[in-house]
């Protein structure tokens, strides 16, 4: 009984659950378990304090796999369920399992209001462009054109890019991770914990079955590195294989440049600023796609502001420290009341 | 066309005044003319006084129709009386119609040869048109032989703050406690506690202070020189209870109940609600409520208001969420998963008139089915309806004990008619209250779950934070035992029918249903909810009447109390009284097979009136 109770130190096996992992082999999900288990180990938060809650879909059978407080809700309810966890009990470390139809569909009103009030939740958006568990129809980021069950002559339909929302949101926290690097997600896991208010981590996904191969073009091990622009904070947004490439600002447009090339060097490229309050900078860089661009990975936006959970409880010790009702007795009786005899 | 609408002539007058049982009283008038403040007001005078009173607000859904048009008519009746006073009065013996259109909204409801007051300054041409009227109001309505007393409100309002150098939007906006101030004077009442009302309310603006009370005491003195209000009357304290007493509508008495409930628990407060006419106040109420720790979110939708408390729920926290018809509709997926998750949860549904959108400010009792059934798969919840605006402070303290000792979602049904009604209250101090014992997981034993109590069939509630007991709960059916998803068709069967006895096991804690009035006899009236009043007050004058009749009103819905099938057993005939099409007749059919059902039913977004009731009884006890 308890045994949690001596533990201060936890390896990631301490957070895996009896139950058997059931996603499909080969599926994005099963990295990503564990490259929350191996964050959560490394957190130094106590196992009792975590809660996960998810909504609907494949990534949401998520809670089942992890040894804490768990909760498999509703779709696209998750938000809001985990935002009332959060308010009820700051002390827990929230974190929110959602997909792309679970977060960006059915439940887009309830992602961008927890964003917006900065509730401190962490929120993984497994990203697969696509429905898995109902076998295979468009989501809201699936490929404009994209074939699927419910669009067998491709969708009409334009994505939303999930950084651009979540930072149109008054988002302060976004990132994003590759399902296979393990490295950088727990890294950026690790990070979202730390941030007080709402964090929103894109994971890039594969679906082995019905979208396989959505991040190919950018993870596929020969070109990653071209492809990929993984951000670290205070440093040049510098990439490729060569560690030859940057970003740098033409106007009010980004630009692919090759250092050495036409002049340029080190000191032109853009450096990465996590905590500027200026969306415009953070919204450019995740909007970059291939071939255009180099996908960008790692922390976009990291920006400091209260968390509504933490104002919500300090307006409650204020109210509480000034006022004359303190039991509900003295509710009852408080205001215009009359003796009769 | 021309009228004389002229004023009544002042003229001095000394008569004793003559002693009433009970009075019922309309105020009525442009929503902006302030009539549920005059309402009230004149509540408060009455209850300060020792008077037995019942209220009820009758409003439009438009925040500013048109002025002086039918549509924008806003109503306050009260009913003060020296005896037990339990509905609002289904006829008013003195209506205040502040113009034409408040005329026309109301004069149906002026007792025959009743008085009406008229600000006489918006009986003009102008004010006929927009009001619809073609020709002199009084003869259209066939009022002439009503006390018809035409006072210039307006004017002499106007002329009685000449000298404050008040704009003249504040002057207008004082008219209404003219009329208050006639009022007081027709039922001799002291103008003292609303003067302090006023002193405390405007502490910052002496000038408004003092107009009110210039403007009352012009009404006042006003109604004793005018020779139309040749007496004066006079309502005896009622004989109640010895206590302390305080107004109080039903969605203060909900949300204040709520709060005994988490103090009793032991437990922090969280509602996450939306704002929806008529629950809002609720949500206000406790937003206002720091004070006691409430922890209240306005969510952006209804669904997130239900699923936020959820997982309060899920955290340990007494959680609430407060809706309406609509908005219990889009909850009710949530509900299902509290009702699988087996987290404990209240839910308040002050309904409305429906279907959609229906009459938002209007009452009616026709949630009652989607509040039992209103959900995919088979979903029991438990269903407790208060029946008096102040019990709903009792019965929204029941919902709460048994969400949280049972382990389920509590559905609490009132209505706009309770939450908007008011009552003086014999105010019930938490000692009064049964204690609260939420089943918590103990920390030193191996947790599952979903173990369950032998009796009750209730888990246990491990919440995060707790070490060692770190499970997975959610939507997806659950092994019996482990508490781990479970696809096994004899495991949902036993799931299923578990769930629905745990709920059923409440019965043991709910009190056997009792009858009023004859224990047996001819004619059983059966109500629910906010209609208990009117048929409480049917009954006795059946009984005067020499009826062998009894009412038995239902407050546990879900389940029934257990000697339900005994009492409907005792009676010839039972009559199911209900604003809606019948659907707790339906439900009592469907349960207790044996019976016949006659039915009473209204559907006009109001209350019944006594007269109704009485008259399908009559009419029932004849065939
Ligand atoms: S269907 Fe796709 S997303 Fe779902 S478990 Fe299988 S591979 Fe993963």
């Amino acid at each position: 009984m308890s045994e949690t109770k001596e533990f201060v130190q936890y390896t990631p096996r301490d957070f895996k659950s009896d139950q058997e992992v059931r996603w499909c082999p080969g599926c994005g999900d099963h990295a990503i378990l564990n490259s929350m288990q191996r964050a959560m180990s490394e957190l130094g938060i106590r196992k009792e304090m975590y809660a996960v809650i998810s909504g609907i879909g494949c990534s949401s059978r998520f809670p089942y796999y992890m040894n804490t407080y768990g909760f498999h809700t509703i779709h696209g309810r998750a938000a809001a369920i985990a935002s009332g966890t959060k308010v009820s009990n700051p002390e827990l470390s929230v974190w929110e399992i959602t997909g792309d139809g679970d977060a960006l569909a059915i439940g887009g009103n309830h992602l961008i209001h927890a964003v917006r009030r900065n509730v401190n939740i962490n929120i993984i958006l497994f990203n697969n462009q696509i429905y898995g568990l109902t076998k295979g129809q468009y989501s809201p980021t699936s490929k404009k054109g994209q074939i699927t069950k419910t669009s067998p002559y491709g969708t009409v339909e334009d994505p939303f890019h999930p950084g651009e929302l979540v930072i149109g949101a008054q988002g302060k926290f976004f990132a994003r991770t590759m399902d296979n690097n393990i490295k950088l997600s727990t890294e950026i896991f690790k990070e979202a914990a730390r941030h007080e208010g709402t964090s929103v981590i894109e994971v890039l996904q594969n679906c082995v079955i019905y979208n396989d191969g959505a991040y190919a073009d950018i993870n596929d091990r020969e070109h990653r590195e071209d492809r990929q622009l993984i951000l670290h904070d205070g440093e040049p947004m510098i990439f490729g294989k060569n560690r030859d490439k940057g970003i740098i600002m033409d106007g009010f447009k980004l630009q692919v440049v090759t250092l050495g090339e036409k002049g340029i060097t080190e000191d032109d490229i853009l450096i990465h600023h996590a905590n500027e309050n200026n969306p415009g900078l953070h919204t450019m860089i995740s909007n970059m796609r291939h071939p255009s661009y180099p996908v960008a990975l790692g922390v976009i936006r990291n920006v400091q502001s209260p968390a509504y959970d933490m104002m919500v409880h300090a307006q409650i010790d204020k109210v509480k420290a000034g006022s004359k009702i303190k039991s509900v007795n003295d509710l009852l009786f408080s205001g215009n009341t009359w003796e009769v005899e | 066309m021309h009228l004389t609408y002229e004023a009544n002539k002042p003229m001095g007058k000394q008569q004793k005044p003559i002693e009433l049982d009970d009075v019922t009283i309309r105020f009525s008038g442009d929503s902006g003319d302030g009539m549920q403040l005059t309402g009230t007001l004149f509540s408060n005078t009455s209850a300060f006084l020792g008077n037995d009173l019942a209220t009820f607000p009758d409003y439009p859904a438009e925040i500013r129709a048109p002025q002086g048009t039918v549509g924008g008519v806003s109503g306050f009746q009260v009913h003060v009386g020296h005896k037990n006073i339990k509905t609002p009065g289904d006829y008013a013996d003195i209506l205040v119609a502040m113009n034409p259109a408040a005329l026309k909204a109301n004069a149906k409801w002026v007792k025959m040869g009743g008085t009406i007051i008229l600000d006489v300054d918006n009986f003009n041409e102008k004010g006929f048109a927009k009001a619809g009227y073609r020709d002199d109001p009084i003869k259209e309505e066939g009022l002439e032989d009503y006390n018809i007393i035409r006072a210039p409100i307006t004017s002499l309002t106007k002329e009685s703050l000449k000298d404050l150098g008040l704009d003249m939007k504040s002057v207008v906006r004082s008219k209404n406690m003219f009329a208050l101030g006639m009022i007081y004077w027709l039922f001799n009442q002291p103008l003292k506690y609303t003067e302090e009302f006023f002193t405390n309310k405007f502490r910052k603006r002496p000038e408004i202070i003092k107009a009110n009370e210039k403007v009352l005491k012009a009404g006042y003195h006003y109604a004793d020189t005018i020779e139309a209000l040749h007496t004066s009357y006079l309502i005896r304290p009622a004989e109640i209870a010895k206590g302390n007493y305080r107004n109080i509508n039903g969605n203060t008495a909900t949300a204040w109940g709520l709060l005994a409930a988490a103090e009793k628990a032991g437990l922090q407060l969280f509602i996450g609600s939306y704002p929806i006419t008529p629950a809002t106040s609720i949500l206000e109420e406790m937003a206002a409520r720091k004070d006691l720790g409430v922890i209240s979110f306005q969510a952006e939708d209804e669904i997130a208001g239900i699923c936020t408390s959820i997982g309060a729920s899920f955290a340990g926290k007494m959680a609430v969420t407060t809706t309406s018809g609509p908005g219990l509709a889009l909850k009710s997926e949530a509900i299902g998963l509290a009702v699988i998750t087996e987290l404990p949860l209240v839910i308040v549904d002050v309904q409305r008139g429906g279907p959609s959108t229906g009459l938002p400010t209007k009452t009616e009792q026709s949630d009652l089915m989607q509040v039992l059934y209103g959900r995919n798969g088979e979903s029991p919840v438990a269903v407790v309806a208060a029946s008096t605006p102040s019990n709903c402070y009792y019965y929204a303290f029941m919902a709460a004990k048994i969400a949280l000792e049972h382990m389920c979602p509590v559905i609490l049904m009132t209505d706009g008619y309770l939450a908007n009604g008011s009552e003086p209250w014999k105010i019930m101090p938490t000692g009064e209250l049964p204690g609260i014992t939420p089943p918590f997981a103990d920390p030193d034993k191996e947790y599952e779950p979903y173990e369950r109590d032998p009796e009750t069939l209730v888990r246990k509630w491990a919440i995060p934070s707790m070490p060692g007991h770190e499970h997975r709960i959610g939507g997806l059916e659950k092994d019996a035992l482990k508490g781990t998803v479970s696809y096994d068709p004899v495991n949902h069967e036993v799931m299923t029918k578990t769930r629905a006895e745990k709920i059923r096991r409440i019965t043991k804690e709910i009190p056997d249903i009792e009858i009023e009035g004859d224990q047996d006899g001819d004619v059983l009236l059966v109500g629910w909810g906010s209609t208990y009043g009117h048929l409480a007050t049917a009954l006795e004058e059946l009984l005067d009447e020499g009826k062998k009749a009894g009412l038995a009103h239902f407050h546990y819905l879900n389940p029934l109390p257990l000697n339900t099938g005994e009492v409907l057993g005792k009676f010839k005939k039972i009559i199911v009284c209900e604003l809606n099409m019948g659907q707790f007749a339906g439900y009592l059919r469907m349960n207790f097979q044996q019976f016949t059902y006659h039915q009473l039913n209204k559907i006009q977004g109001l209350p019944f009136t006594v007269t109704e009731i009485k008259d399908a009884v009559n009419k029932l006890l004849e065939v």
